[in-house]
């Protein structure tokens, strides 16, 4: 169904300030009844403020919000989504030990009535369900459920409290391209009926395909509002960072070296998570990429690989030498024998964030060695030449926004970065350019090393890989991203509950072929 | 009303926090004090001259911030690392207990070592006995995830119980006239005054030396960067290289420890022996000092004087004036939440809607 006319939403001059920072600057924008609004902008652009202020979790500084023609009050979450509005997030908010019916039920229902009314709640949610082409078993618990199945669990969750305008925040973050094509297939049923949705995404391919108009914001202002037919991803790109946009393009290997990790029959204990037996060779000059839906064992497999999960059977060995058994010293000897690790969550795993960016700068490597470290002699720091050299990793890979005394915390995602890179890739011995090669990282653990990081930051990691493989690293990419994945690999392979599938040339795959296996099917 | 998160903190928030926080707790305070009938300025200017008007008022506060700043102490380096000790006061009793057991039990067991054997042995031994009573909780909570909220806290009733059963049995003082009271320790075991005629000891030195080490360890050495790594994201700090468990039963060593030693020292400079009411919950105070301080070993010394200060002063006022020295409590408690609030509106806005 084409949209109508009629205008559910309307934001009107919205306009926030966070001190100087201006995140919101007079945005206006108009959401159709039957229409799917694509909101495009890079992290840091807007868009968590914009929706944060619909959903009344902040108060905008100016400007109103009309909901069906009536004016939302600000500042009142309750009043949203009695006028209609519903929000999937991309980290979903279910409870694993319940089941779906109760999901949805938890919170929809008065504190003081004694009993709750499931005979007429389940009649309502399959009602719900089949409207929308939601199918979904109302008894199933949600912890067996898989992720697609999860968020359909949202949707439904929203749906079932009269949602009549839906906020998908970067719903195909988690799917796998298949899945993905499932939950296009139920926006388009679900506009048929007559919802809006607006639909927040960076994948420009998506978007164009999805969304009836796009609108794009840059640095907290509405840039440009375009229909989605007729636009292009080169356009789209350029509005969204402001300038013309090259994507980096495709560099295959050209020396692929020795073996430099081995993994052998490795299993590790917990659920779904879990290794099942994986064998892995990294070799040299080399990009190994990992394609799979998250949550099928990339985080046990980068755990592994960074000495912070213990294999519970099956061997690790680097050059051929086993690791240290206990956790720490094993991470120690990881990063001591030339192990750059860049981990999934940078604000929970990747620094402390409460601690300044010049210790997190050097907190890899302190305490590695009693004597002759140039940051610290028997135990105690030497500030001086601790500060110089994060200062040096500041420098050398651009880490903008507060000095090396700022918290860590304080810093842009894609700064963080940044930070964590320079730390895991630069090596205090090659402080000077004499000894440049002598520091090269031996192997790189890179966990979604681009995720949530606006294009220019996309770039410049990625051109570090690249370049860190030429120098003769081998590299392990773990990504959610498709793209991602056909353009860094040498060689691709893909994980699904716990098992990999044998690594082949990225020549050998197809999009399809990795859509399957990601899905657990045979290519 | 709601809060809603700075995006930067400024430089007058900064001072102005503090100053809001003690305006606060004199407003506060004055009010109860007019309630009592008192004029309010006379009774301030009477607590702050029995605190620190006189030599005499300001050994008394000295004496009586030593033990406090011990346990301070022991709280400030626990909560650092996220380890919430709440058993200083057992740890106390323990140290103390030990320390008299090591002290001032050996006269009748036939060993004559020189004082400058036996007393560093005793101090050892009190940190060590107050360190293992941390230890338990602290590894249970590592590998069990046991909370160690419960255990400490419930863990200084069986210690005081344990005392108690010690100074009515092995330990009672038979010349203390049926008193609960332990044997005394050697004399030539307690600590040297630091003012002739006054109460003070040298224990206040080894009190404030023990803060700057605490201090220098946390901020410029690999286990203090370990202990506020493990403490700040443990997730963070174990993906460095911190051996996070290690780390948190080193920091219950060094809490339990400090506690203990709180318990010694006051042994040995104060009352010469252990009775259960020794400490007028000292353990607990420290926990409201090492908040007041931040966490910070050095504000810990400044906290631990202010609140014996607050106390001493109270009693000396109360006596004058006729206001009761819970005032003094009132002004402890007004004052860590004013901090408290304060350290939350410097970083948060509040919206009135």
């Amino acid at each position: 169904m084409d949209p109508t006319n009629e205008t559910v939403l309307r934001l009107a001059g919205i306009t926030k300030r966070f001190g100087s920072l201006v995140a919101n600057d007079g945005i206006s924008l108009t959401l159709a009844r039957g229409e799917v609004l694509a909101l495009l902008g890079e992290n840091g652009a807007g868009k968590s403020t914009l929706m944060s202020i619909l959903f009344g979790h902040y108060v905008a500084d100016a400007g109103s919000i009309e909901v069906f023609g009536r004016a939302l009050p600000p500042g009142q979450p309750r009043a949203a989504l009695a006028a209609g509005i519903g929000m999937v997030h991309q980290h979903f908010t279910l409870a694993d030990n319940l089941s779906v019916l109760d999901n949805v039920l938890l919170g929809s229902e008065p504190l003081w009535q004694p009993f709750s009314r499931r005979a007429a709640a389940r009649t309502r949610l399959l009602e719900v369900s089949q409207r929308f082409g939601l199918p979904v078993a109302p008894d199933a618990r949600v912890g067996d459920l898989s992720v697609g199945e999860r968020q359909r669990v949202e949707i439904l969750k929203a749906l079932y409290r009269g949602a009549r305008i839906l906020i998908l925040d970067e719903p195909t973050a988690v799917l796998t391209p298949q899945e993905s094509e499932a939950l296009f297939a139920t926006l388009a049923q679900m506009v048929a009926q007559g919802l809006s949705i607006i639909f927040i995404s960076h994948k420009l391919g998506e978007v164009l395909r999805v969304s009836h108009r796009v609108a794009v914001l840059r640095q907290g202002r509405l840039v440009a509002e375009a229909p989605a037919a007729g636009a292009t991803q080169a356009q789209l790109a350029q509005w969204m960072v402001g300038r013309a946009v090259e994507r980096a393009a495709r560099r295959p290997s050209q020396r692929v070296g020795e073996p430099v990790c081995t993994l052998q029959d490795v299993h590790t204990t917990g659920g779904r998570d879990a290794l099942q037996g994986v064998r892995l060779d990294l070799r040299a000059g080399e990009i190994t990429a990992i394609a799979g839906v998250s949550g099928n064992g990339q985080v046990a497999l980068a755990e592994v690989l960074c000495g912070v999960r213990l294999p519970a059977r099956g061997s690790v060995t680097l050059q051929g030498r086993a690791l240290p058994p206990a956790v720490a010293r094993r991470v120690k000897h990881l990063v001591e024998r030339g192990v750059a690790r860049i981990p999934e969550d940078r604000h929970a795993v990747g620094v402390v964030g409460d601690l300044p960016v010049w210790e997190n700068a050097v907190s890899e490597r302190l305490g590695s060695r009693w004597f002759s470290h140039p940051w610290f002699t028997a135990g105690w720091v030497r500030r001086r030449s601790a500060r110089q050299y994060a200062r040096h990793v500041a420098e050398t890979f651009d880490v903008r926004g507060g000095g090396p005394d700022a918290p860590a915390r304080a810093l842009s995602g894609g700064n963080m970065q940044k930070l964590i890179l320079g730390r895991a890739l630069l090596h205090p011995g090659a402080q000077d350019a004499a000894a440049k090669n002598a520091g090269a990282p031996l192997l790189i653990v890179a966990h979604q090393p681009t995720w949530g990081l606006d294009i220019g930051a996309v770039t410049f990691v990625q051109e570090r890989l690249i370049a860190a493989r030429d120098a003769g690293a081998a590299v392990l990419l773990i990504s959610d991203d498709l793209d991602e994945v056909l353009q860094m690999g040498d060689r691709v392979a893909v994980m699904h509950a716990g098992h990999l599938g044998e690594a082949r040339p990225a020549e050998e795959w197809t999009r399809e072929a990795i859509g399957l296996a990601m899905a657990g099917g045979t290519a | 009303m709601r809060l809603e998160k700075r995006h930067r903190t400024s430089a007058a928030a900064y001072v102005a926090a503090p100053v809001g926080a003690v305006a606060f707790t004199l407003l506060i305070s004055a009010l109860l004090v007019l309630w009592a009938g008192a004029p309010v300025a006379q009774t301030y200017a009477l607590l702050a001259q029995g605190a620190f008007g006189s030599v005499f008022a300001l050994t008394e506060t000295l004496t009586r911030a030593t033990p406090l700043i011990l346990t301070g102490l022991a709280a400030a380096v626990a909560f650092r690392a996220r380890l919430f000790n709440i058993g200083a006061e057992g740890q106390l009793y323990a140290g103390a207990i030990v320390a008299v057991a090591v002290g001032g039990l050996h006269g009748g067991t036939g060993l004559e070592w020189s004082p400058w054997v036996l007393f560093p042995l005793m101090m050892m031994a009190a940190a060590l006995a107050g360190a293992a009573l941390l230890l338990g909780p602290a590894l249970m909570k590592a590998r069990l995830g046991v909370d160690e909220v419960v255990t400490t806290l419930l863990l200084n009733f069986v210690m005081l119980l344990l005392v108690s059963a010690l100074l009515d049995g092995p330990m009672k003082d038979p010349t203390a006239l049926g008193w609960p009271q332990s044997v005394a320790l050697q004399g030539e075991l307690e600590l040297s005054r630091l003012v002739t005629g006054s109460r003070l000891h040298t224990g206040l030195l080894i009190a404030v030396g023990l803060a700057v080490l605490l201090w220098a360890l946390l901020a410029r050495t690999v286990p203090g960067f370990d202990i506020r790594a493990a403490g700040a994201n443990p997730r963070a700090a174990a993906f460095a290289g911190v051996p996070v468990t290690r780390t948190v039963v080193l920091v219950a060593l060094l809490s339990g420890g400090l506690a203990g030693l709180a318990g010694a020292i006051e042994v040995a400079g104060r009352t010469g022996y252990v009775t259960l009411d020794m400490s007028p919950g000292y353990g607990y105070s420290g926990i409201v000092i090492a908040m007041l301080a931040g966490l910070h070993p050095l504000g810990v010394v400044a906290a631990g004087i202010f609140v014996a200060g607050v106390l001493v002063g109270a009693d000396s006022m109360s006596r004058a004036i006729g206001v009761p020295t819970y005032i003094a409590d009132v002004i402890v408690a007004a004052s860590l939440i004013a901090v408290l609030v304060a350290g939350l509106l410097a970083q948060y806005r509040v919206r009135w809607k």
